[in-house]
């Protein structure tokens, strides 16, 4: 089938062509970052790519701690 | 040089030393306890208390340094002096860090270790100028404080090849007290223009970093009490002794002398030279008991068995504090002064109770008498 052939009752069609595919949770959620646990770059990893630094190609990444805060009491 | 030398004592003189000393005997101490209270003594309602305390009652300040301050406190019973140093210590109200909002800290220190190590800090601010921060209050540029620390240590690009040291290797692996920085809210800006909120000391270290590393955080400082936690207690530590005194009976002269002498901390008996009963000699003298530690050690010598008797002086304390995280929040001074209108504040809330609770008992007479 032809998708870019098909016009839809909503409106214009979407501006990207990404946004065409099926629709993931990660398309509009932040972009995930790593570190990589050899050289300690930050790596950008989607969904379904290799785990492999682009600086060393190590294959031990980590995840960052999480962008909320955190509160403590100072005792 | 004439000194009167006796060996026998009256009763009323020992009865008296009972009553103003505490006696440091060969194995113990003795005559701890205090008497100087109503209804002790047979003629206790021909002793007006009041105008007998404002005669002996004197402070005097020994030394005031930047962090240490020691004065004598002259009169007063152990009670009182000791509800003073523990207001001191446990009542006196700082500022401090109380909460930790953590926005990133890659560092290896762990985010709960990191706030109670802020906490412990102590911030130049004065505590008067502040409100305390009640549970559910909302914060407010009366009640606290706020800092931010936004740090990254990294490697530094000028450094050589073969540099192991730390500090020239790196930037900002140090993370200082300095790197607190003040957040001014409300007015506080104008308030504190002339003093701005900050620690009182700018090289505390707080944690040590590695390059890529990062610390970025809030802390809010609240008003608090030493009861609470130890982080709000204006004093390193706060405490008093009673006056060494070292009575001589008799006079101890020629090398006994000099034996004698070294039986005490170094200061305080000198051995001098003259006449004592017609005898060019040298005799030992008494010249600052106050830096005794009181060994006892001369007890230990047969010798000076009945030459010599060592007391302290009931009612002298000498109190010592040193505020060595805190004198920069407080002066060493206000600190002691705060704790004596704490004790009177204490003392007024207890009459107003006791008051009350006469009145109380009074009205239920007069209904028990209606009815």
């Amino acid at each position: 089938m032809n998708r870019e052939s098909y016009q839809g009752p909503q409106g214009p069609p979407p501006p990207s062509a990404s946004s065409t595919a099926t629709p993931r949770a990660s398309d509009n959620a932040p972009k995930m970052l790593y570190n990589c646990a050899d050289c300690g770059t930050e790596n950008e990893i989607k969904p379904k790519e290799p785990l492999r630094c682009k600086e060393c190609g190590h294959r031990i990444m980590y995840k960052q701690r999480t962008k909320r805060m955190v509160q403590f009491e100072a005792r | 040089m004439s000194r009167k030398t006796s060996k026998s004592q009256s009763n009323a003189e020992r009865l008296e030393q009972l009553r103003t000393r505490v006696v440091i005997e060969k194995e113990g101490v003795g005559s701890t306890s205090s008497s100087e209270f109503p209804y002790h003594s047979s003629n206790h309602q021909d002793i007006d208390y009041i105008k007998e305390f404002m005669k002996k009652f004197n402070v005097k300040i020994i030394r005031k340094e930047q962090y240490d301050m020691e004065f004598d406190l002259i009169g007063v019973d152990a009670a009182i002096a000791n509800a003073l140093r523990r207001i001191m210590i446990a009542e006196v109200p700082t500022m401090a860090i109380e909460k930790v909002y953590v926005y990133n800290n890659t560092s290896i220190v762990q985010d709960e270790v990191l706030a109670h190590r802020l906490g412990l800090l102590p911030i130049k601010a004065d505590p008067d100028r502040f409100h305390f921060k009640h549970a559910n209050e909302p914060p407010t540029d009366m009640n606290t404080i706020v800092f931010k620390i936004e740090h990254e240590c990294t490697f530094n690009p000028k450094a050589r090849d073969d540099e192991t040291d730390p500090q020239k290797l790196y930037l900002g692996n140090n993370l200082l007290s300095e790197s607190l920085i003040w957040v001014p809210k409300g007015d506080q800006e104008e308030q504190y223009a002339s003093c701005p909120l900050r620690p009182v000391h700018n090289d505390i270290l707080i944690v040590q970093m590695r390059p890529g590393q990062k610390i970025k955080l809030e802390a809010h400082c609240e008003k608090g009490i030493g009861k609470d936690h130890a982080k709000w207690s204006p004093v390193a530590t706060a405490s008093y002794r009673l006056m060494p005194e070292i009575i001589l009976k008799q006079e101890i002269t020629g090398d006994l002398a000099d034996k004698f002498a070294a039986c005490f901390t170094k200061g305080v008996v000198e051995v001098e030279e003259g006449y004592i009963e017609g005898q060019y000699v040298k005799y030992a003298k008494v010249v600052n008991p106050r830096i005794d530690m009181v060994s006892r050690e001369a007890l230990r010598h047969k010798e000076f068995e009945d030459k010599v008797q060592l007391t302290r002086i009931r009612d002298h304390f000498i109190c010592t504090h040193s505020d060595n995280h805190s004198t920069g929040i407080m002066d060493s001074e206000k600190i002691f002064l705060d704790s004596v209108h704490i004790l009177q504040a204490k003392c007024r809330r207890l009459l107003t109770a006791l008051e009350h609770k006469l009145r109380e008992k009074e009205r239920n007479r007069e209904q028990m008498d209606l009815s």
